[in-house]
């Protein structure tokens, strides 16, 4: 082993981790609480004072999935005994179920929408991407810059010409128009990122390609694409994020059939107010994709972040 | 942007080779893959920019679709450029941005800083700080109601326990002096990750020789710090004071569902107000009008600061 | 995607067995907020499904984002909705800007008579102009704000000789928003089995309508008046009349000495999980929490007590809640809608209703000899649905709730300035709206 001068010593890296596990531990706490409160009963998640040991209970999750109604009597002897767990859980409150709730259904239109989204916000992306960092493009740094601004507009702005125009198109609270919407969102962020990737391959191997006669869009396809893999996937990345968590347009722009999950977390209500287990099952269940998506692609978190600028 | 000299040689090159390839000219390629990104935003962007722009200087009203639409000049502006309570928005959105940008950069910074030290196992404790932004704002904001309730939430528990007190003797959503840090503190949780990414970014592109030619000269740690690292890194820092200023000025998800804007006006960040006009009184005229007012503001700033950006990085 | 299979299965099998529709099977959308008595309005719709033959969809939409997200829908002539159940303040705005269908030859046709509901109900939720004969909704959920207690901590014999000594009378069910105060002040802070407990949760709320429901509690009886009752839009003078700011100090008093730190924005939710986890000896909330608080492990079957909203100087009036329920102009299933209307009037089902925890508006179920008795709440239902007052529910009723919102809250919460500027400086915004409507 080669002694480097910009090794930092042993007493500064175990100084370094100490610092960064405190500050590590104490950022995770909300996050643990928001897990823990999903495994809470209703009572023990609003206890005063709180409580940080309970007994833990799936009845966050079962609520989370399901509509219940308090039950009469009658509806008890109508229904006979529970038939499966979860259903005895419902009855313990003296609620029965009475169908699956819409979680499912926006958390499934949060797939569809975020990660189409993201696809199709990566083919535009890379293609403009290629463009702008190889081709003469008149006004391009105009162009460039006006591919930015886009983000600057305050979503709400723009949301009753869209709300108007979408409806127009038939687009009004359809995935379609959620992803090109999106996608639109997206593409200033995600095209700024993948140029600064595409900057960084080396011009040489395109024109060793072309010369062998390769078309240039074979080029791009064989050449270009296979070396910005890492970094079409960090921008992904950052474009799932995004589409995954949005709220403002999905509150204003979408109801019935392609509401995403954000608007509906946050107020499920359960027979007795707000349901907060529910609501924190469901945040929780809800960081999943995203989080499993991050820590596969965390190698490239970095250079996503930053245009592609880290070197070697 | 402008210097690398891969870019030079991309502006310089085509010619002698272009003629031999077969197929589409790099003209058209060009054209056809910028040309759907530039559609798509010109139709989700652009048009409903004009037509914002357009309605701004009217008097329509989405929920009066009987009444006549008139035109008003520039009447809405007059108003919104007079009415005091929008200058006490603005400056709750200043107070956010700037304390939200310099609490955030500083740890940010500072967390890259140690992080790159390359202890043992910096990679997953990274992975496990960077878990925050990956929420949605909206439940963040939500759940942060929940934690500042001085009752049955977490963090007077937490802070009281430290500074000893009664966890009911502060509230930090329901005080009007400490609303505006309630807001920076959930940010500030949420984000910071963000821009401790950029910050590392930013310290490992910095090439090793540099430090190894800084030690040859038996300059001190810390004045390699202030004369190596620093100048090295700030176009990142930078690059993350942007992104985080332009997001925060569009700030709502979190702060609505954290403070719905109160106690009184404390925490109405003009995006919040915004919503109010065009979504609670639907005054489409009047708030398209704001709208364009904020953009204008948004874009100037960050126009210049780009420019200002380009300038450091060139150095 | 797969209910809208099952429907066209179901369908298909209705026609194909010739059954006795003979309608076709619709698949009809019913929007509501998402709260607790909409899950028992899914149950109670299984019937109507079942009878019909028509597939019943909902939407809920949480109660702060429920009128953005409905009015939006409505002003822009959505389809989403074929039936609404929109808040009572939406009505005037539905019926001028023909949201929705007016009703009355549907009711004369089919022989439902307005005189058959509660009164207030009727004015309150269906009439537009309001005190005239023309119907834009059928009275679906009646809700009014009162009081709940726990009468457990009321009952403790050490607590009662301390009130006693204290304010020389028993402690009780307060007659006076005066004595509601001095109960809250009285628990506000006090240890009870090892917890510090605070007086009464009150609404707060900034973002949606929650202060401005509370605080109009206060106002009413305190002798605020909307408008000078012999000339409309007259305002000066009844909105900032000497009493109005007298109801309105009374409630910023009460949220600095008898709400639990912390409160500042708070509104039905808010309520019931610091009333349910044993934070707060009284709450202020609708009606429909009521049915829940009994079911409540800590503090149902008989901890909770209820009361209407207490009398002031000048009189006791309770801010009025609920909703009718309207057929959408913009549907094409209007005939439907209309169906299920009917179906939803009939004594049995308003019955029913009221069994699963829907707070029937029809005189037959709230007038039968039994109902009071029913529930522990079911009087002071009754008592409440007596003395409500409602909001403006002129079209413009958006626009005047939110300059309310912000002088109340700046005012109660952020403590700017005093309750005569603050209702002042409503009187001034008030007049601006009426002014831009064309109404002053």
């Amino acid at each position: 082993m080669s002694f480097s001068v910009t090794e930092p010593t042993k007493g500064t890296k175990w100084f370094s981790g100490i610092l960064v596990v405190i500050y590590a531990v104490i950022t995770i706490v909300p996050l643990l609480w928001i897990i823990a409160t999903g495994f809470k009963s209703p009572a023990d998640s609003i206890a005063y004072p709180p409580v940080v040991f309970f007994e833990p209970t799936l009845e966050g999750y079962v609520n989370l999935f399901t509509d219940r109604t308090r039950a009469t009597a009658e509806m008890l002897e109508e229904a006979g005994p529970p038939q499966t767990w979860y259903e005895e859980i419902a009855r313990e409150r003296g609620t029965v179920i009475s169908g699956p709730s819409r979680y499912g259904e926006r958390f499934l239109n949060s797939v569809i929408i975020g990660f189409g989204s993201t696809a199709l916000c990566m083919v535009l992306g890379t293609a403009a991407a290629y463009a702008f960092s190889r081709f003469r493009v008149p006004l391009k740094d105009d162009l460039l810059f006006f591919i930015l601004s886009t983000r600057m507009m305050p979503p709400i702005a723009v949301a009753i010409p869209i709300f108007l125009m979408f409806r127009n198109l038939g687009l009004n609270d359809t995935h379609l128009g959620m992803i090109l919407l999106y996608t639109a969102v997206n593409l200033s962020l995600s095209v700024w990122l993948l140029k600064g990737f595409i900057d960084e391959i080396p011009m040489e191997y395109e024109e060793a390609a072309l010369i062998d006669g390769y078309t240039r869009f074979q080029a791009f396809y064989k050449v270009v694409l296979p070396q910005a893999a890492t970094g079409i996937a960090s921008t992904a990345i950052f474009c799932l994020i995004f589409a995954w968590n949005e709220y403002a347009f999905a509150v204003l722009l979408t109801s019935g059939t392609a509401q995403t999950a954000p608007p509906f977390i946050p107020n499920i209500i359960g027979v007795n107010g707000k349901d907060w287990p529910a609501v924190a099952a469901g945040a929780t269940l809800f960081l999943v994709p995203v989080m499993v998506f991050t820590v596969l692609l965390r190698k490239h978190l970095l250079r996503g972040i930053t245009f592609g600028a880290v070197r070697k | 942007m402008t210097a690398s000299p891969i870019t030079k040689a991309a502006q310089h090159t085509p010619d002698g080779i272009a003629k031999k390839i077969r197929g589409l000219s790099d003209r058209s390629i060009a054209w056809i893959f910028v040309a759907p990104t530039i559609f798509l935003l010109l139709a989700v962007n652009i048009f409903p920019l004009i037509w914002t722009i357009r309605l701004s200087f009217t008097n329509y009203r989405v929920n009066r679709p009987n009444k006549e639409v008139e035109w008003v000049g520039l009447r809405n502006y007059e108003r919104i450029l007079n009415d005091p309570d929008i200058w006490h928005t603005m400056q709750a959105t200043a107070h956010f941005l700037f304390w939200t940008i310099l609490i955030q950069v500083l740890i940010g910074f500072a967390l890259a800083y140690l992080i790159n030290n390359k202890f043992k196992g910096n990679d997953l404790w990274t992975t496990i700080i960077v878990f925050p932004m990956m929420l949605s704002p909206a439940v963040v904001g939500n759940f942060w109601t929940f934690l500042y309730q001085p009752q049955i939430g977490l963090f007077n528990y937490v802070v009281t326990f430290f500074t000893g007190g009664d966890p009911a003797d502060f509230s930090m959503i329901g005080d009007v002096y400490l609303a505006p840090w309630a807001i920076i503190i959930a940010d500030t949780w949420m984000w910071t990750p963000f821009v401790m990414l950029i910050c590392l970014a930013g310290l490992r592109s910095i090439p090793d020789s540099i430090y190894e030619a800084a030690e040859c000269d038996r300059a001190s740690k810390w004045r390699q710090f202030w004369t190596i690292t620093i100048p090295m890194a700030l176009p990142f820092l930078m690059l993350a004071v942007l992104f985080r200023g332009i997001e925060n000025f569009k700030m709502f998800d979190l702060v609505v569902q954290l403070t719905g804007g109160g106690p009184g006006n404390t925490t109405t960040l003009t995006s919040i107000d915004l919503k109010r006009e065009a979504f609670e009184k639907w005054r489409t005229g009047y708030s398209s009008a704001y709208a364009v007012i904020l953009f204008v503001t948004v874009f100037g700033l960050a126009s210049i600061y780009v420019k200002a950006l380009n300038k450091v990085k060139e150095r | 995607m797969k209910t809208k299979m099952m429907t066209t299965v179901a369908a298909g099998a209705i026609l194909a067995s010739g059954l006795s529709t003979a309608a076709q099977a619709e698949d009809l959308t019913l929007c509501w907020a998402a709260w607790d008595p909409a899950n028992a309005l899914i149950e109670l719709s299984k019937d109507f499904e079942e009878q019909s033959g028509h597939n019943m969809s909902f939407e809920f939409v949480p109660w702060t984002s429920f009128a953005d997200r409905m009015l939006n829908e409505l002003n822009s002539g959505g389809q989403l909705c074929d039936l609404m159940i929109g808040d009572s303040q939406w009505i005037g705005g539905g019926a001028e800007n023909g949201h929705y269908v007016k009703l009355n030859d549907f009711f004369d046709a089919n022989g439902i008579s307005m005189d058959d509901f509660i009164p207030a109900t009727v004015t309150g939720y269906s009439e537009w102009p309001k005190n005239t004969p023309n119907y834009y909704a059928l009275p679906a959920f009646g809700d009014v704000v009162g009081w709940t207690y726990r009468k457990d901590w009321f009952d403790r014999p050490e607590l009662k000789a301390e009130f006693k000594e204290t304010y020389g009378r028993d402690l009780g069910v307060p007659a006076s928003l005066g004595e509601l105060k001095d109960i809250a002040e009285f628990f506000q802070g006090r240890d009870i089995d090892g917890t510090t407990v605070y007086g009464a949760a009150i609404y707060t709320e900034r973002g949606s309508e929650g202060i401005t429901m509370g605080v109009t509690n206060a106002l009413y009886n305190y002798g605020f008046l909307y408008e000078n009752p012999d000339q409309p839009y007259d305002l000066d003078g009844f909105v900032n009349s000497a009493g109005a700011v007298e109801g309105l100090e009374f409630y910023k008093e009460l949220y600095d000495v008898g709400a639990p730190p912390g409160s500042s924005n708070w509104y039905m939710g808010e309520n019931i999980d610091a009333y349910r986890s044993g934070q707060v000896a009284m709450q202020m909330n609708f009606a429909f929490i009521w049915p829940g608080v009994e079911a409540d492990e800590n503090v149902g079957s008989g901890k909770s007590g209820y009361f209407p909203n207490p009398a002031g100087p000048t009189g006791q009036f309770a801010q009025l809640g609920g909703q009718g329920i309207s057929v959408v102009s913009y549907s094409e299933k209007q005939d439907a809608a209309l169906e299920y209307i009917q179906w939803f009037a009939q004594p049995e089902v308003q019955a029913k209703w009221w069994e699963l925890g829907g707070y029937s508006a029809l005189k037959a179920v709230v007038e039968d000899p039994s109902f009071a008795t029913s529930q522990p709440y079911a009087q002071t239902f009754l008592d409440s649905m007596a003395i409500v007052k409602d909001f403006w529910a002129e079209p413009a009723y958006a626009d005047l709730l939110i300059p309310m919102q912000e002088r109340i809250h700046n005012y109660v919460v952020a403590g700017d300035g005093t309750a005569q500027d603050a209702l002042d400086g409503l009187v001034r915004d008030w007049v601006e709206v009426f002014e831009d409507e064309g109404k002053l």
